[in-house]
């Protein structure tokens, strides 16, 4: 399933699994991040999966590119590896003023903010990785109709909780940072909970997500 | 309450509590972190008789002015440093590598790096700092880690929760090296710039841009022509990656580094230069040099045998 394993810099596997961004190519990268993980090698330091690619940086006093790539080279992928995943719903407020960007997509999209919201709300979405700031899930796919550009100037500050899309992903921003993606809404759920040790995540990658619609009377009394 | 601890009289620019950095979180968004200079890190703690993984303060440019109150204790700085240390008997300026006692109400004060960036204290005991996935290195970006994730803020109090009593005086023969060019592997999208861009980036000079921190070191110069795109589908990144994004300027990743990025990577610097990259103090000149992977590792290999070498002599 890798196509291919080069060196990124003298410290880490660079493990291509294709071009294309899909949700087939992703569940295999899924399906390796999670084997090897499981297998507890001391000497990996970190495994980043994204769209196509997976990134396994290790400690070079203990294990050098070469006898690594054989290690990640041998390992047999069953298929029950990517068999716990969750489903979540996420409640999204798309009144103002939390809809930052959704003026500017009816023009960019041509296309009404209720037709934007409804097909937006109507698709099950895939999470395909999760990084950027901490816990930022990258769901996809979006309907084509909604497919847009970035901001041409990224905001300076997203607001905590943003909702964003942009061409054929959308996100959620789990702090408030800089960024160009389109805001739709914003919700009142802590996706990620720095105070936990454990799974700190509400969302991983290979989970499903769905979006729910609430009032800004609802946003405002989430408990 | 403990009873021994550092008033900060002065915070410095950038001061923060780092250790080794915490592992295995880049799938859920959190940057490794952890001590820029990995080698004066780990001579910091060995000197003061410390466990090699304890936390440190790391100090940027200008460093904090802290007064001490408590029982005797050792510290020492290293990098390259000027500092004073004020007691009763009077000033004098300290040297690095070396360990010092401090007393009730003395002060020492780390008035700036010289030439470089970094530059660390370590005491003989354990800061009473907050852990977060293991480790206390604090990234401001995303107030993680020790003090609530922020850098040294004036007239707080630093507790120290234990102290050894490795009061013997300690010292180490050893001067930062700089090298004339900082190595680099070729980058997994190579093929994304013209052989221009190439042969600019491995023959002119960049100079290091002051907006540069503990995230990303920012370079300014030759801007380098893309063929292909400037973006690519994001993708994990490590530190030393050095992106290239649509304006031509590079960016090496640092320590606090965001965990995935969508730019054209150019190169990665060898590990064996990681800690004199990050020594390059704004404003300076660098020049890049392209070697193979097995070079990369012997030059790995050596240099942490002088790391370990070091080490022994304390």
């Amino acid at each position: 399933m890798i196509k291919n394993i080069l060196n990124l810099g003298d410290a880490a596997l660079y493990c291509d699994f294709g071009q294309d961004v899909n949700k087939k190519i992703n569940s295999n990268v899924i399906k390796y991040y999670k084997k090897i993980r499981k297998l507890n090698i001391k000497s990996i330091n970190n495994i980043t999966p994204s769209y196509n690619k997976l990134i396994i940086s290790f400690d070079l006093n203990q294990i050098n590119f070469g006898e690594l790539k054989d290690i990640i080279e041998n390992i047999h992928i069953d298929n029950e590896e990517s068999s716990s995943t969750k489903k979540i719903e996420i409640p999204v407020c798309c009144d103002e003023p939390y809809s930052l960007d959704l003026s500017e997509l009816e023009k960019k999209l041509n296309l009404e903010k209720e037709k934007i919201l409804d097909k937006f709300f109507k698709n099950e979405y895939f999470c395909y990785m999760t990084g950027f700031i901490a816990g930022m899930p990258f769901l996809g796919d979006i309907n084509e109709d909604l497919r847009a550009k970035r901001l041409e100037t990224p905001r300076v500050k997203v607001p905590k909780g943003s909702i964003g899309i942009t061409e054929q992903f959308t996100n959620i921003y789990t702090f408030e940072s800089p960024g160009g993606w389109n805001i739709i809404g914003n919700t009142p759920l802590n996706v990620f909970d720095s105070s936990k040790e454990v799974e700190p995540n509400l969302i991983n990658p290979g989970d499903t997500v769905t979006f729910k619609r609430i009032s800004k009377d609802d946003y405002l009394n989430y408990e | 309450m403990s009873k021994n601890s550092f008033k900060v009289i002065r915070p410095g620019i950038n001061t923060t509590f780092q250790d080794k950095g915490r592992a295995n979180l880049y799938h859920l968004g959190i940057p490794f972190s952890g001590a820029m200079d990995n080698r004066n890190y780990l001579l910091a703690n060995k000197l003061v008789g410390n466990n090699l993984t304890n936390p440190v303060l790391e100090f940027a440019l200008q460093g904090p002015l802290l007064k001490y109150s408590g029982e005797k204790i050792n510290f020492a700085i290293t990098g390259d440093v000027s500092f004073k240390l004020k007691s009763k008997e009077g000033e004098i300026e300290g040297n690095c590598y070396e360990t010092y006692e401090i007393n009730d109400g003395d002060e020492v004060d780390l008035l700036s790096t010289n030439k470089s960036v970094y530059g660390y204290l370590s005491i003989s005991g354990e800061f009473d700092v907050d852990y977060q996935w293991g480790s206390c290195s604090t990234n401001t970006k995303s107030n993680v880690g020790a003090n609530e994730g922020k850098k040294l803020q004036a007239d707080q109090i630093i507790n120290i929760s234990e102290i050894n009593n490795n009061l013997g005086k300690k010292r180490v023969n050893y001067i930062n090296s700089k090298i004339e060019k900082i190595r680099v592997i070729k980058g997994t999208n190579f093929d994304y710039f013209s052989k221009t861009a190439i042969s600019n980036f491995f023959e002119k000079e960049f100079k290091v841009s002051k907006l540069s921190d503990r995230m990303g070191m920012r370079l300014e110069g030759m801007t380098l022509e893309n063929i292909k795109s400037s973006n690519i589908k994001s993708e994990g990144l490590i530190k030393g990656v050095i992106q290239v994004p649509g304006d031509g300027n590079p960016i090496i990743m640092l320590s606090d580094h965001g965990t995935i990025g969508g730019y054209p990577k150019i190169g990665v610097i060898i590990s064996a230069d990681y800690d004199r990259l990050v020594q390059i103090p704004p404003g300076s000149n660098i020049k890049f040099q392209q070697i193979e992977l097995s070079d990369a590792e012997t030059l790995f290999k050596m240099y942490e045998m002088n790391t370990q070498n070091l080490l022994s002599q304390i």
